[in-house]
């Protein structure tokens, strides 16, 4: 039939509606914002709305601010400060809204040009958001930054002055970051040599092209090494080559606080780092769910760097790397432990990722190991969200269930992919907290 | 080394965790993918297996892709597609008057019974309605009646073939349940029984577009005595409390401790308390979600969710495996036998644009009119061509290419995804899922472990 000749019914007339929205690619969500038929499942699984009853709610800080702001002389609504980055609504979202991207850009908006910069929240937010230039200085005397930063005057002025809360005990500084134990250790020579032996042993070609490049984050070079050096020795019996290439923050909290000029600055020396080893044939690596949840996601959606696709395409969570390429689970089921019971927390990034059951269908095969899903409330903390004085009561409330579920679990020890989540369930509980791989380098290692 | 189990079922509504289910009967291991949460938080989580034929041809077995050009669109007496249907009071008996492409002509009413089996023990005893092959009718919150065959037990006081007098609750502000219209809309359809409506304050005051789950919170925990208080506003809005047997709210009364709230309102009312099936986000379709992913993870199914299968790998005719997009990068799921369980058009597991209609997984053949003015009737509650179209199955629920041979040797389709079906005007989506995918599920199940 020729299309020219079909008579619309509803109009009669020849015309043919056109798609007014071209694939252009650039930065306008309208398109995003006019998918959200406002079913408002988002709302129902933002777990700050769930505990705010002010907070308006993914749905409104998304789509609806988008429209409401493309009216000229419409300001940001300043709630969207009390949005804490966990991302949920992306997965909720059954019309595919792009809601983080929106939440992020809005944000980014509101505080460049909305918030007072010489006001406190903003100095202390900037403080916060850039954690890792604190912990470089810490690390430098970490015995002497342990006592300060909590020791009880330091921690009253900064709460008043600042509104960081008192409430929470500061993460200790290890006494050797991660980058001096590996450069101790030899650095990618040592490793090469260790991948080697491993191939050798497992009967692997001795020039197989494995190779990983290692994205750590701050919190376990600065905070805690161990997981860091668990995933070497764990990569290394599989036979990979690690490098541990130059690298910033990831800029998690820089998104999360609306500090996107500093989360672009890092984001470029990250991506030119590892992108020059992606064309190499390497494969970028994260111990930290929201490391490559940034690398992978915030990276491409709130930046224009080359070669962030490609970085973006070959970034993996650890243990999602080795499912992939490797029998890890015929690996662990010939393996054992001595006895012990964990009360597992999926982080919020790694549940966007699709990483949320991984360690619990993992450990489920591994001899001596009970492993008990705490279930599917955020922790709320998001980084550097419970760390403000104003945020901490919401963020305890949003941990409430987690913490509920982790007293009833059998293990008291908990384990999560997410160093701040791992805070939140020690400070709630004071459970001792592990990382997948920490378990992993017992079983294999 | 890829992901690998022996089944691998694609979607996470009813029909994927069925599949999933009756696969791992077979003794198969099994993974289920799903990407978004399912729609099933969009659903009223009622059970419907088949409540109404529609009659306007689109149950004559007219074939979806007929190429009926618009002059051809003469009315049949009697109002033609104007929606107009016969209630069906026993949907076992009522299966050999739909059409022949129908999925339910295709695995016939003992699948339809296996999946219901499944249903029943899958969710324990949350859900009535296993003792009858009857439809139940369910108060709607639009005040209408709904042919239904397994309902949750909060809503089973409410059936309208009950006949005690009702009173209905609803809460001011709350626009999704306007319980003097419904009340109305009732007594005007006759129902066997005296029906008013009242509006009532909410005891705890909320921002003004609260949500579900804020309400049931603040009964779950009582909130600043909320059931009390409850209570005591639906006396006070109405004195003659103790001329109606039962009282219906819409289903917010509680998400964890629903039935303690229940219970509790129904000693201060002295009546038996129900709950009414609400729009999106639905507390009844999110609380059934949850049953069977509880199901599933008992059954040692794997889960995978967060991301969307893109694709697939296939050599002889036989799918290797599926691929996952993980931003940017496609991870391979690999398999013996997989079902295709991405749901319809809502679900988005049948895609359309202005051109046409595809299955955008594996590519599977999508009968539709050429012309895209064929796709829809004028009126709204018409019998759209749309609303039937999917993927068509073999005798074995194999997606089939144009020819009738099976796309694939090891894929099934279940649920949404299979066309033939008018779920909405039949009320039959629910029961689609559960009978093809316990079909579905179990032939995998086989297959793999043979």
């Amino acid at each position: 039939m020729d299309p020219s000749a079909t008579d619309g019914p509803a109009t009669g007339s020849d015309l043919e509606p056109v798609s007014v929205f071209g694939d252009d690619g650039t930065m306008d969500l309208r398109p995003g914002a006019d998918n959200c038929y406002k079913c408002s499942v988002c709302d129902t699984t933002c777990p700050v709305a769930e505990v705010d009853d002010d907070f308006p709610g993914p749905k409104f800080q998304g789509p609806e601010q988008w429209r409401l702001k493309r009216k000229e002389g419409s300001e940001i609504d300043d709630s969207i400060m009390s949005c804490s980055n966990c991302m949920r609504c992306d997965d909720a979202c059954p019309s595919s809204v792009p809601l983080s991207q929106m939440h992020n850009t809005a944000r980014g908006e509101y505080v460049d040009e909305q918030m007072d910069k010489l006001s406190v929240e903003y100095v202390r937010n900037r403080i916060l958001a850039n954690y890792r230039t604190s912990a470089w200085f810490a690390s430098k005397v970490p015995r002497l930054a342990n006592f300060a930063m909590n020791f009880g005057p330091t921690r009253w002025v900064m709460e008043k002055a600042m509104g960081i809360t008192s409430e929470r005990d500061f993460p200790a500084f290890a006494t050797q970051t991660f980058r001096e134990w590996w450069r101790n250790r030899g650095g990618a020579d040592a490793s090469r040599r260790n991948a080697r032996e491993a191939r050798e042993r497992r009967g692997d070609p001795v020039d197989a092209d494995k190779k990983v490049a290692y994205f750590h984050g701050c919190y376990s070079n600065y905070n805690t090494p161990e997981v860091a050096k668990a995933l070497v020795r764990v990569f290394e019996s599989f036979g990979y080559e690690i490098v541990a290439p130059e690298q910033r923050c990831s800029g998690t909290p820089m998104f999360a606080n609306g500090m996107l000029a500093d989360a672009e600055r890092a984001a470029e020396v990250n991506v030119a780092s590892f992108a020059d080893l992606v064309e190499e044939g390497y494969d970028a690596v994260a111990s930290c769910t929201s490391c490559s949840m940034a690398l992978r996601q915030e990276y491409p959606e709130l930046f224009d760097i080359e070669g962030i696709e490609d970085v973006a395409e070959n970034t993996f969570e650890a243990l999602e790397y080795l499912r992939i390429k490797e029998d890890l689970e015929g690996a662990i089921a010939d393996a054992s432990v001595e006895e012990q019971a964990f009360a597992y927390h999926a982080p919020c990034h790694a549940r966007n990722q699709g990483l949320d059951r991984q360690a619990l269908e993992l450990f489920r095969e591994l001899d001596g190991v009970a492993m008990e899903d705490v279930g599917d409330s955020c922790s709320g903390i998001s980084g550097t969200y419970g760390w403000k004085e104003e945020k901490y009561e919401t963020s305890m409330k949003i941990g409430e269930d987690m913490f509920e579920h982790m007293h009833d679990a059998a293990g008291d020890v908990g384990m999560t992919e997410c160093p701040t989540c791992a805070m939140q369930m020690e400070h709630g509980t004071g459970y001792e907290i592990k990382h997948p791989l920490q378990l992993l380098e017992e079983a294999l290692c | 080394m890829a992901i690998r189990e022996d089944v691998l079922v694609v979607g996470g509504g009813i029909a994927g965790a069925t599949a999933a289910l009756a696969a791992a009967e077979s003794g198969a291991t099994v993974r289920l993918l799903s990407h978004k949460k399912s729609t099933l938080r969009q659903a009223s989580g009622l059970i419907d297996v088949l409540g109404a034929i529609p009659r306007d041809g689109s149950s004559d077995g007219a074939d979806p892709a007929g190429d009926r050009s618009p002059g051809d669109r003469t009315e049949p007496a009697g109002g033609g597609s104007t929606g107009e249907s016969e209630l069906v009071a026993d949907p076992f008996e009522a299966i050999g008057r739909l059409p022949e492409a129908h999925p339910y002509r295709v695995v016939g009413g003992g699948a339809i019974r296996d999946g219901l089996e499944l249903f029943d023990d899958a969710v324990g005893g949350a859900y009535e309605g296993a003792h009858t092959d009857r439809n139940a009718l369910v108060i709607t919150h639009g005040g209408t009646v709904k042919p239904t065959a397994r309902y949750p037990e909060s809503v089973a006081p409410g059936l309208a073939s009950a006949e005690r007098d009702t009173l209905l609750v609803g809460f001011a502000g709350l626009t999704d349940f306007d319980a003097p219209a419904a009340a109305a809309h009732l007594d005007a359809a006759g129902v066997p029984f005296a029906v008013d409506g009242a509006t009532v304050e909410f005891p705890v005051r909320f921002r003004d577009d609260a949500l579900t789950t804020r309400f049931a919170k603040a009964l779950d925990t009582d909130e600043s005595n909320a059931r009390r208080r409850l209570a005591d506003a639906v006396r006070d809005a109405d004195a003659d409390l103790d001329g109606y047997d039962r009282v219906g709210f819409p289903a917010m009364l509680g998400d964890d401790e629903g039935e303690a709230v229940r219970t509790d309102l129904e000693d201060r009312l002295g009546a038996s308390v129900f709950q009414i099936p609400t729009g999106p986000p639905s507390l009844l379709g999110t609380q059934l979600e949850d049953l069977l992913f509880d199901a599933l993870d008992a059954a040692g199914v794997r889960l995978a969710s967060g991301n969307p299968a893109v694709g697939y790998e296939a050599s002889d005719g036989r799918i290797d495996s599926v691929l996952v997009d993980r931003r940017g990068r496609e991870v391979p799921y690999a398999a013996e036998e997989f079902v295709l369980a991405t749901g319809g058009l809502v679900g988005k597991g049948i895609d359309s644009d202005r051109e046409s209609v595809t299955e955008p997984v594996f590519g599977c053949h999508v009968p539709h009119p050429e012309d895209r003015y064929d796709w829809s009737e004028p009126e709204a509650f018409g019998g759209h061509a749309f609303a039937r179209f999917g993927v068509v199955p073999d005798d074995d629920l194999r997606p089939a290419g144009e020819s009738g041979e099976p796309e694939f040797e090891n894929l099934r389709a279940a649920g949404g995804v299979l066309g033939g079906a008018d779920t909405a005007r039949e009320k039959s989506a629910a029961g689609v899922s559960l009978a093809t995918g316990a079909y579905a599920g179990r032939r995998a199940g086989e297959e793999a472990t043979r």
